[in-house]
């Protein structure tokens, strides 16, 4: 029982060992502690999704799960996957769709949307939105995201 | 904000939880998917001493059926719950409910021990376990007892959980042949809390419900039974008179808080609206 303890895990890949406070937060061991600074904090109580990541294969919320909880994870940040190559689609879509302004809500988006994909099919817009409701943009709106990702979808799974 | 400093402890068993709760009594607190958690310990809303995780007890996980009862562990996750085959086929209502529960991402972490525990009077699984008589299994060190989901929740965060335990699992009956259920709710962005919810379930003959069990949840301090919004559908042929019959009794019994998100009038008017849209889509799925 002690507010500080030993960690090893793996992020994009890559082994990590460390020491970390308990109470930290896991977005903040990726950002101060590794400095992978691609994973963002908004609210930093489950409400914006700007810090999702990848835990075992699947995207939570980084802000509301502790470091040491992630002790023995597999974590995936959007530095890995975009080295990786995994979202490039969806990235060159962002692009073209110009669906990110400031960029601070698109990591976030972008590993949202990788999961999306996951289902393997074309989805509605509706249905893009409902699994994006928890992801705010300030800036671009939601339009344009929906566009990029509908249209990787149309392209990736053809009927 | 950052949370405060607490120590933290990931036991392997589920003795040394209940021992763990036992001996820290009030100082400790229990993690399960972190998902309401977190946020109150990164607005400093709460300073626990010490941090329970039991994240790794395999005792805790899992969803499964047994004499026509469905057990699910206190650590099932919700998306788990979603896309549970066995819960679609036999918990109709909940797999109805869940999709309204968050967002993916907060699915893959958030609980159905932890959303019970809880206790947010705007949360739609402990309305569904109200209206299915579901009940929770608790366990301490003095040992285990289970209580029924009705007697359950005391009022805004508040439950029949002592400060020494831990809750185990639900237990829900199985849908039997005949039932069937709807979940309706208003709640202003998707995966938000619901303004207003409802959760309808009966045997349905024809057009005529019987053994009708309406949950509502939203407005007040706690999932509530809705006895005498049920009592006047029981037996009943729907028609517009008995959806009357139930909106005004809906309308005596409800007692809503009223918020800047909605009025009590608002949020009586909603679930009256949400009940009787239940039990049309209920027999209109016949
Ligand atoms: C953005 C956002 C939107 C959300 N929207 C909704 C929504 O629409 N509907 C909804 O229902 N919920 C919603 N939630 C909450 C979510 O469903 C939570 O997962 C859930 O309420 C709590 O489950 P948890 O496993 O995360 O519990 P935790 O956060 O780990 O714990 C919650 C509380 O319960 C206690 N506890 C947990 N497990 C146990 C146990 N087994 N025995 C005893 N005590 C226990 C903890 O000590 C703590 O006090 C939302 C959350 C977020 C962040
Ligand atoms: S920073 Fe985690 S949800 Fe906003
Ligand atoms: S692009 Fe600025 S918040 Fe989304």
């Amino acid at each position: 029982m002690e507010e500080a303890a030993e960690i090893a895990l793996t992020v994009n890949g890559e082994t990590v060992s460390a020491r970390v406070e308990a109470r930290r937060h896991l977005v903040d061991f990726l950002r101060l502690d590794l400095g992978l600074t691609g994973s963002r904090l908004g609210c930093e109580h489950g409400v914006c999704g700007a810090c999702t990541v990848r835990v075992d294969g699947a995207i939570v919320r980084g802000c509301l799960m502790l470091a040491v909880q992630a002790d023995g994870a597999d974590v995936w940040t959007i530095e890995g996957l975009s080295d990786a190559g995994e979202i490039a689609g969806l990235q060159d879509a962002f692009v073209a769709r110009n669906a990110l302004q400031c960029g601070y809500c698109t990591p976030g988006m972008l590993l949202t949307a990788a999961e999306m994909l996951k289902a393997g099919r074309r989805m509605t817009r509706p249905e893009i939105r409902e699994f994006l409701s928890g992801n705010f943009c300030r800036c671009t709106g939601y339009h344009a995201i929906v566009d990029a990702i509908e249209a990787v979808m149309a392209e990736r799974f053809r009927d | 904000m950052k949370a405060p400093r607490f120590s933290y402890v990931r036991p392997e068993s589920l003795d040394s939880v209940l021992e763990l709760l036992a001996e820290h009594e009030g100082e400790a607190r229990i993690l399960a998917g972190g998902q309401s958690l977190m946020p109150t310990l990164n607005m400093r809303l709460s300073e626990p001493r010490l941090l329970i995780d039991i994240n790794r007890i395999d005792a805790l996980k899992g969803i499964s059926l047994e004499d026509g009862t469905v057990r699910i562990g206190a650590l099932a996750r919700h998306a788990e719950v979603l896309e549970s085959p066995l819960a679609a086929e036999h918990l109709p209502l909940i797999a109805d409910a869940m999709p309204h529960v968050a967002h993916v991402a907060v699915r893959n972490r958030g609980t159905f021990g932890g959303s019970i525990a809880l206790a947010d009077p705007a949360a739609e699984l402990p309305a569904c376990a109200v209206a299915l008589n579901a009940s929770f299994v608790l366990a301490s060190t003095r040992g285990r007892r289970t209580v029924p989901a009705r007697s359950f929740f005391h009022g805004l965060y508040e439950t029949e959980l002592a400060e020494d335990e831990l809750l185990v699992e639900a237990r829900i009956p199985a849908i039997a042949p005949g039932y069937r259920s709807a979940f309706m709710e208003f709640a202003r962005r998707h995966g938000d809390f619901a303004l207003a919810g409802v959760c309808c379930h009966a045997r349905v003959e024809g057009c005529v419900l019987r053994d009708v069990s309406l949950a509502c949840f939203g407005g007040e301090d706690r999932p509530r039974f809705a006895a005498a919004a049920s009592a006047a559908a029981e037996g009943r042929a729907w028609s517009e008179e008995v959806k009357d019959a139930v909106k005004a009794a809906l309308g005596g019994e409800l007692e809503p808080e009223g918020t800047f998100h909605a009025s009590a009038e608002t949020r009586v008017h909603l679930a009256q609206v949400l009940a009787a849209r239940a039990v049309d889509r209920m027999l209109a799925a016949g």
